[in-house]
């Protein structure tokens, strides 16, 4: 199979994601659309690395894991203790700082 | 027939592997970035097994000598020529060891100095039941208002774990600007990143705001890292590498080994410019410029302000310091792709940050709207694409950096029964109530409008008189504008506190103790120094400006 399909469906992942990020209000919801928008990165960077013949994009896809796994350690850490508080994780109720 | 025969119908012995060969690497040219994240892995076992009573000074002292001997290792590394002559690539091409990057770790290590003297105040709080306590929260595992908060308070804990925290973004602020492929570059951001996030979460009041600024910040980062990391892999698609030198190659057409993949991949400019603009994108949002600044000043304020003074002036010098290498090392070959776009991002940021900031009635608002119109000044100089573009850049970081930590160390002292006093309004009359500190304040304010005799005012001109020479004439008289409009707020609050009636109820200035003094004390000396001599970093800055492929 061509590998560039495997870049198209990289790239719809990702747009998936940023949707979704835009127009979800929970914010553990919004979370998971920035990982799931890493992980079309991981496709996109293994479906390169095949394309290339090289190994680096195979390698950094190992890095963005790594990378991720340590984003969701302090992102529920910051989520939790925000909904420990005001009872909601929704990204339209912080709204104490307006203009 | 012996069994292992059958077996070998299918199966052959592997080859012996290959000895993979050890990378090698200059543990010396790496020294300060080392230095602080040892230290900063120190500090997490010191949280663990040192007792809480003596958690804090060994912290303080841990950071402060981390800190101090990595800014010594800097300048040893200068003086043996790294900055100039011998500036060279280590760590199997991922890391730059070059004026640039020297100049900006040597920056960001000082600057991060007498950040970390903010962090330290235990001054200024009122003692709570018999505890001098610092900015941070007391647990910050506790809900706010819970008798488990009440608890801590009472017992007096703090959150020493804010010294390794910086540590680790400090660390990761040091290989930022001298990151020398793109995977570098990526998790370099992340660790200078994510240690922020939960600095932001930790303020000992107003713990709500503090949340919100944190939660804020998380997402909008993550957000903009994974467009960042986008921008990266497109990159990669179009090179068949991270490295900067290769990508730079590819980009000008002057590759040594070709291959049909490359071939291919390299006709393909959509992969070059949309890569380029998503990386590019990730570095403005942390350098806060327009339209990507949305998250500046909701975390600004939100932020314990020590906090804020520290990630304002040294993230910023890290993410110039990335910027200015990507697009001068990898993109030069497309600048006439990168300048008209970054002429708009320019001037709309030094236009709204100025306008908007008008009407602000919160300090710490007021000036992270500020620094994002100082973002503006500083993207000017990019754009100059010159050396004297670059070393217009690099004066202004070092000068802008040290006004804004003092400035924050202000607002800090400026308090009343809440907590700090951060409205406007209660500034009103404070020169008469504290002349010292209304006047230092002064002195910032002046440096950031570019007075003459100030630090700003040097940047200011270096960074113009760069993006003019390089054919930039009509963003300077944007730059100038936009000053002209940042200049009336900045004396709009001198005038309030030097020219108004102090309010009966109005705040309190608390008497800190030596270690904000002392930042206070260095940030105006710097912002005068700077402006009273600036041939000197002038010079040295210049001696700086050239990067390393």
């Amino acid at each position: 199979m061509n590998p560039v399909n495997y870049l198209y469906l990289a790239a719809l992942l990702f747009t998936i994601g940023a949707a979704g990020v835009l127009i979800r209000r929970n914010a553990i919801v919004l979370f998971m659309c920035v990982e799931l928008m890493l992980n079309a990165c991981n496709l996109a960077f293994v479906t390169f690395s095949r394309m290339h013949g090289n190994l680096d994009g195979q390698i950094i896809a190992f890095f963005t894991m790594v990378v991720a796994a340590a984003e969701v350690v302090v992102g529920l850490a910051i989520i939790v203790s925000l909904f420990r508080t005001r009872h909601s994780a929704s990204v339209d109720d912080a709204s104490l700082m307006k203009l | 027939m012996s069994p292992t025969a059958v077996h070998g119908l299918w199966t052959t012995a592997a080859d012996p592997l290959d000895r993979i060969p050890a990378p090698h690497i200059e543990y010396a040219q790496l020294a300060p970035t080392l230095i602080v994240v040892g230290a900063a892995v120190i500090g997490v076992l010191v949280e663990a097994f040192v007792p809480r009573r003596a958690r804090y000074l060994t912290q303080v002292f841990l950071a402060f000598a981390a800190l101090a001997s990595a800014f010594a290792a800097v300048v040893a590394l200068a003086g043996a020529g790294y900055a100039s002559g011998k500036a060279q690539i280590a760590a199997m091409g991922a890391i730059a060891v070059d004026g640039p990057a020297l100049f900006l770790q040597g920056t960001v290590l000082l600057a991060s100095v007498v950040a970390v003297f903010t962090f330290a105040e235990r001054r200024l709080d009122p003692a709570a039941h018999g505890n001098r306590v610092d900015s941070f929260a007391a647990q910050a595992a506790s809900v706010p208002g819970s008798e488990s908060e009440q608890a801590a308070v009472k017992a007096g804990f703090t959150t020493t774990e804010v010294f390794p925290l910086a540590l680790f973004a400090i660390g990761g602020m040091l290989i930022f600007p001298a990151a020398n492929d793109l995977l570098t570059l990526f998790v370099a951001l992340e660790v200078l990143s994510l240690p922020l996030y939960l600095l932001c979460a930790l303020a000992r009041r107003q713990r709500l705001m503090s949340q919100e600024a944190a939660v804020k910040y998380f997402l909008l980062g993550a957000f903009s890292s994974a467009f960042l990391l986008f921008g990266i892999a497109l990159l990669y698609g179009y090179a068949g590498s991270v490295s900067y030198a290769a990508i730079a190659d590819v980009v000008d057409g002057t590759v040594a080994r070709m291959d049909p993949a490359l071939a291919a991949t390299m006709g393909n400019d959509a992969l070059l410019l949309i890569g380029g603009a998503l990386v590019l994108m990730g570095l403005l949002f942390k350098v806060g410029a327009v339209p990507f600044h949305m998250w500046t000043p909701d975390v600004y304020q939100g932020a314990p302000t020590p906090v804020t003074g520290f990630m304002a002036a040294a993230t910023k010098v890290a993410a110039f310091g990335a910027l200015l290498r990507l697009l001068y090392v990898v993109l030069p070959g497309m600048r006439w792709d990168w300048r008209p776009v970054m002429w708009g991002v320019a001037i709309l940021t030094m236009l709204a940050g100025a306008v908007i900031a008008v009407t602000q009635t919160d300090v710490k608002r007021l000036l992270a709207y500020s620094s994002i119109a100082h973002a503006g000044f500083i993207l000017a100089g990019v754009i100059a694409t010159s050396k004297d573009g670059v070393s217009s850049v690099l004066f202004y970081l070092g000068a802008y950096s040290f006004v804004t930590i003092g400035a924050f160390a202000v607002v800090t002292l400026v308090r009343d029964a809440g907590g700090e006093a951060t409205h406007l309004s209660k500034w009103a009359g404070l020169g008469r109530r504290s002349p010292l500190t209304a006047a230092v304040f002064a002195v910032f304010l002046l440096a950031f409008a570019g007075i003459p005799l100030t630090s700003g005012f040097a940047g200011k001109f270096a960074v113009f008189k760069a993006a003019a020479e390089g054919g930039a004439g009509a963003l300077v008289v944007v730059g100038v504008i936009s000053s002209a409009i940042a200049a009336f707020f900045y004396i709009r609050v001198i005038v309030l506190m030097f020219f108004s009636e102090p309010k009966p109820d109005g705040p309190t200035v608390a008497v800190p103790s030596f270690l904000t003094t002392t930042t206070i004390a260095v940030g105006v000396a710097v912002t005068v120094a700077l402006g009273l001599f600036p041939q000197y970093f002038l010079d040295l800055a210049g001696s700086a400006s050239t990067f390393v492929r």
